[in-house]
């Protein structure tokens, strides 16, 4: 087996578990640390790929990624916070008012 | 040959601390697992090639990323989680969401695998050190750069208008 | 001049526009002032263009504007004043006018008097149209027109809904009839390529043998329309029930004028009417028929106005009989002197239920129907000038000499001799009977002792209802002059203009028979009724019964017609409209609410579940783009 088939295996099962966190866990903290890991589970992808071409490119998107992810960690849990205070709690079942 | 040996191990660290943060109790436990699967992430980007890029990986998302998150599950004293339960409604849901999880897996296998693989590139290495990918930066990829830090300070004021108090 | 020659539908036209736009603040003198003038300047120039036509001229055409133009289809909006046109104009605007005289008095208090007025000029007008026609077409638009008026003015009560419904009876039924009228107007074109009467009749006599066939069912269809305006069998119902209309509406419309518009119609067409001898047949036995059936029904009537009804379908019948007989011209001759008796004796009637509607308010007795004849009786001495009226066009209409219904009749009554055994005898059993419900209306309203209060306190009616009547009594004295047995003025008159055979000679012994007749039905009927108490109770015998009910058509006509009629208009708006349609679009929306609300289901509002449905969409689409990308 190739370097690269393995690594992008290993990004595929990463980031099947990570969809399987999003989907299957309750508190919004963990829904987000899954996205991290899938957003992960990309970069790594990506690298891998890098390497096998050997051009600088991958690595430079994943830096992109990884500048992306930070911002979006902020704000993410800048509004779970906020939901915080006026939910006292991160389950997400309970924010289904906009049900039709 | 080695190589491989070596990633298998990663590998195999790498899902562990997956699989642990998807079934933890605890959301301590749950980002230590995470911060653990960054870590072994940093060392096959070494692996890779990609140095800077592994450095970038330890300091930005195990060392910010991950202590912003360790700091509001404290902060919010969510430590305490239930098990995965399955939304209100249908309990068809769970195991939906795992076949079409093993659906997404089979699909890449297949992609790697059994489909010819396309030709070979070069095999010379490439210069990835910080020296190259600051070059790549502020060269080719320098509109996209400054777009990005335009939105990380946009994140910034996001975030602190809305942990503002009215 | 086209002006001149149709100032008479002008004139009427101008009076009605002059009270409709500004009669809101004319007062009643004035609005009845205008209409009535605007008649009577009508009946000037119709006047005056009889003069012209006596002094040479053959006729006067006026076109005024085209009307269809069609390829082989032209048609025109043209009128023609000729010798038969003249007469019937005459008449129209002559007793017309008297007309509006009369309903000055008539309605007078009536809250929409201007209406009433403004009708009445339309009808003028539309008469006049209808009358002056050169073609069938424009004749038709009139035919229509006055169908109309008809309507409007039967119904002019509407807050009564029997008489709004009398109204729409009458427009219903003529409109069965008008059926067979347009379905002749298209065999017309069809045959003759145009509507024009000079067109018609020229190429009916140069090919009369060759269209024996067209021209026998286009005078069958028109004939159709005819028993549906002149009120014949089948089509009269509606005339008895237009009773509900003012009286001088009856008077006009219903005796003098529009239902004569059958027989006009038919005499104009005499040409081709006499190149088609079944449809004469038919013609003459419908009218003589009519003619019994509506006269026996008459004796059972019990309402004034409803005798005098059933008394014009029984004397149409002699018209239109006579038409079928090809004696037009004794047709024309009847038609013009029952105008005059039988609107006289209308407005007589008028009069009496004036008289009987003060009697009700001075006496303050109970209330009694003021048209009702039981409660009539002794106004001989309280409405004199009402009584002579009723009694010379009584005696008018039972042909008695020397009043002009004598003539007339006599005039028919020979040529159906002539030709038609059968109808004859049906002709005189009608004339026996006429003589009999004249006398009998006589006796009940004007001999013996009041027999209510109202009667009692009737008085004679106002010098603008007494000078109209007058005036039509003279000319029912002395209308038979007019086609004397010597002189025949009306058949040297009408002779190059109407077809005609041979005038039958006058018999004196036929004359005599029929007067000793009419006398005779007098007395019997002065001596049946001199205690007419006694008579009312026949009603509940069955014979009775079928003669009040005009032979029960009315009763045949709901059973047949009208009841499934109903029933089927129910299954269409409940079963089909109800039911099917609204169910069908009501259930497409109702399909569509509950696929919604089903769907609905899906916006659960719980991010997860979003979450594994956009899983299930990537992974599709993943697979397709994976499993058949190369």
């Amino acid at each position: 087996m190739d370097t690269t088939a393995f690594v992008a295996l290993l990004s595929s099962v990463l980031f099947t578990i990570g969809v399987l966190g999003v989907l299957l866990r309750r508190s919004a903290l963990l829904i987000f640390m899954s996205v991290e890991l899938m957003l992960n589970a990309a970069n790594l992808a990506f690298v891998s790929f890098a390497h096998r071409w050997n051009q600088l490119d991958g690595q430079v998107i994943v830096f992109f990624v990884m500048a992306v992810a930070a911002a979006e960690v902020a704000v993410g849990l800048a509004l779970i916070v906020t939901i915080f205070r006026t939910k006292r709690s991160t389950n997400v079942d309970e924010l289904s008012a906009l049900r039709g | 040959m080695a190589d491989l040996i070596v990633l298998v191990l990663l590998g195999a660290v790498s899902v562990a601390s997956a699989l642990g943060l998807l079934l933890s109790r605890n959301a301590i436990y749950a980002a230590l697992f995470l911060v653990l699967n960054f870590g072994v992430g940093a060392v096959i980007y070494l692996l890779l090639n990609a140095p800077f890029l592994a450095v970038v990986q330890v300091s930005v998302y195990a060392g910010a990323i991950m202590v912003l998150f360790l700091f509001v599950i404290m902060l919010l004293g969510a430590e305490r989680l239930s098990p995965a339960e399955d939304p209100p409604g249908a309990s068809f849901q769970r195991p939906l969401a795992i076949g079409l999880g093993a659906a997404l897996l089979g699909l890449a296998a297949y992609v790697l695998f059994i489909r010819q693989p396309v030709a070979i590139a070069p095999a010379t290495p490439i210069d990835s050190s910080p020296t190259a990918v600051g070059l790549a930066l502020f060269g080719d990829y320098l509109f996209p750069f400054e777009v990005i830090s335009v939105l990380l300070l946009v994140a910034m004021i996001g975030a602190v208008i809305l942990t503002r108090d009215r | 001049m086209e002006l001149y020659i149709l100032s008479p539908i002008l004139f009427p036209l101008l009076g009605l526009l002059i009270n409709a736009t500004l009669g809101q603040r004319m007062s009643e003198r004035a609005i009845s002032g205008v209409a009535t003038l605007a008649a009577a300047a009508a009946f000037l120039m119709s006047a005056l263009m009889f003069g012209q036509l006596s002094g040479g001229d053959a006729r006067l055409s006026a076109t005024v504007a085209p009307w269809i133009s069609a390829g082989p289809l032209q048609v025109s909006f043209g009128f023609l004043v000729d010798r038969l046109s003249i007469v019937a104009m005459l008449i129209v605007t002559g007793i017309g006018a008297l007309i509006h005289m009369f309903s000055a008095g008539y309605m007078h208090g009536d809250p929409r008097f201007r209406r009433y007025f403004v009708y009445l000029n339309l009808f003028l007008a539309s008469m006049l149209v209808l009358v002056m026609a050169d073609n069938f077409l424009v004749m038709f638009m009139g035919w229509e027109l006055v169908g109309l008026c008809s309507y409007l003015l039967i119904g002019f009560w509407f807050e009564k809904l029997k008489n709004a419904e009398a109204g729409r009876k009458a427009f219903v039924v003529n409109r069965i009839g008008d059926v067979g009228f347009v379905l002749g107007l298209l065999l017309i074109f069809a045959t003759f390529g145009s509507f024009r009467f000079d067109d018609v009749f020229a190429q009916a006599k140069a090919q009369g043998e060759a269209l024996a066939g067209a021209i026998g069912l286009i005078t069958l269809l028109l004939f159709i329309g005819a028993t549906g305006k002149s009120a014949q069998i089948p089509l009269f119902v509606w005339l008895p029930d237009a009773m509900a209309g003012p009286t001088p509406v009856s008077a006009l419309i219903h005796a003098a004028t529009m239902v004569t518009a059958g027989v006009y119609m038919m005499v104009r067409a005499g040409v081709l009417y006499e190149l088609s001898p079944l449809t004469q047949q038919i013609v003459a036995l419908v009218g003589a028929l009519t003619a019994l059936v509506a006269g026996s029904s008459a004796l059972r009537q019990f309402d004034i106005k409803k005798v005098l009804a059933y008394s014009t379908v029984s004397q149409l019948g002699y018209m239109v009989a006579a038409c079928g007989l090809g004696a037009f011209i004794a047709a024309d001759f009847h038609l013009l002197t029952h105008a005059f008796f039988k609107a006289a004796l209308f407005l007589a009637a008028g009069s009496v239920i004036h008289g009987m509607e003060h009697g009700l308010h001075a006496a303050h007795g109970a209330h009694v129907d003021p048209q009702d004849m039981r409660h009539m009786g002794g106004l001989a001495r309280r409405m004199p000038v009402t009584f002579l009226v009723f009694l010379l066009g009584g005696l008018a209409l039972a042909g008695l000499p020397p009043l002009s219904g004598f003539f007339s009749k006599d005039e028919i009554l020979l040529e159906a001799l002539k030709h038609n055994v059968l109808v004859f005898a049906l002709l005189a059993a009608s004339t026996v009977i006429t003589a009999l419900y004249v006398g009998r209306q006589l006796v009940l309203v004007f001999a013996g002792q009041p027999r209510s209060a109202a009667a009692a306190g009737a008085t004679e009616s106002n010098w603008l209802m007494t000078v109209p009547l007058i005036a039509l009594t003279v000319g029912t004295a002395l209308a038979g002059l007019f086609n004397f047995p010597t002189t025949h003025a009306l058949t040297d008159w009408l002779a190059p203009v109407v077809p005609h055979g041979e005038t039958p000679k006058f018999m004196p012994e036929l004359a005599a028979t029929f007067t000793a007749l009419g006398l005779g039905g007098l007395g019997t009927a002065l001596w049946l009724y001199r205690r007419p108490e006694g008579r009312f109770g026949e009603a509940e015998a069955a014979l009775g019964r079928f003669l009040a009910g005009a032979w029960h058509f009315d009763a045949a006509y709901r059973a047949v017609v009208v009841k499934p009629f109903y029933v089927l208009s129910t299954i269409c708006a409940q079963v089909l409209d109800v039911g099917l349609i609204d169910g069908a679009v009501n259930g497409v929306g109702q399909l569509f609410r509950q696929a919604g609300a089903a769907l609905r289901s899906v916006q659960s509002g719980f991010v997860r579940s979003y979450g594994l449905m956009m899983l299930l969409g990537i992974v599709l689409a993943v697979a397709y783009f994976v499993l058949n990308a190369r």
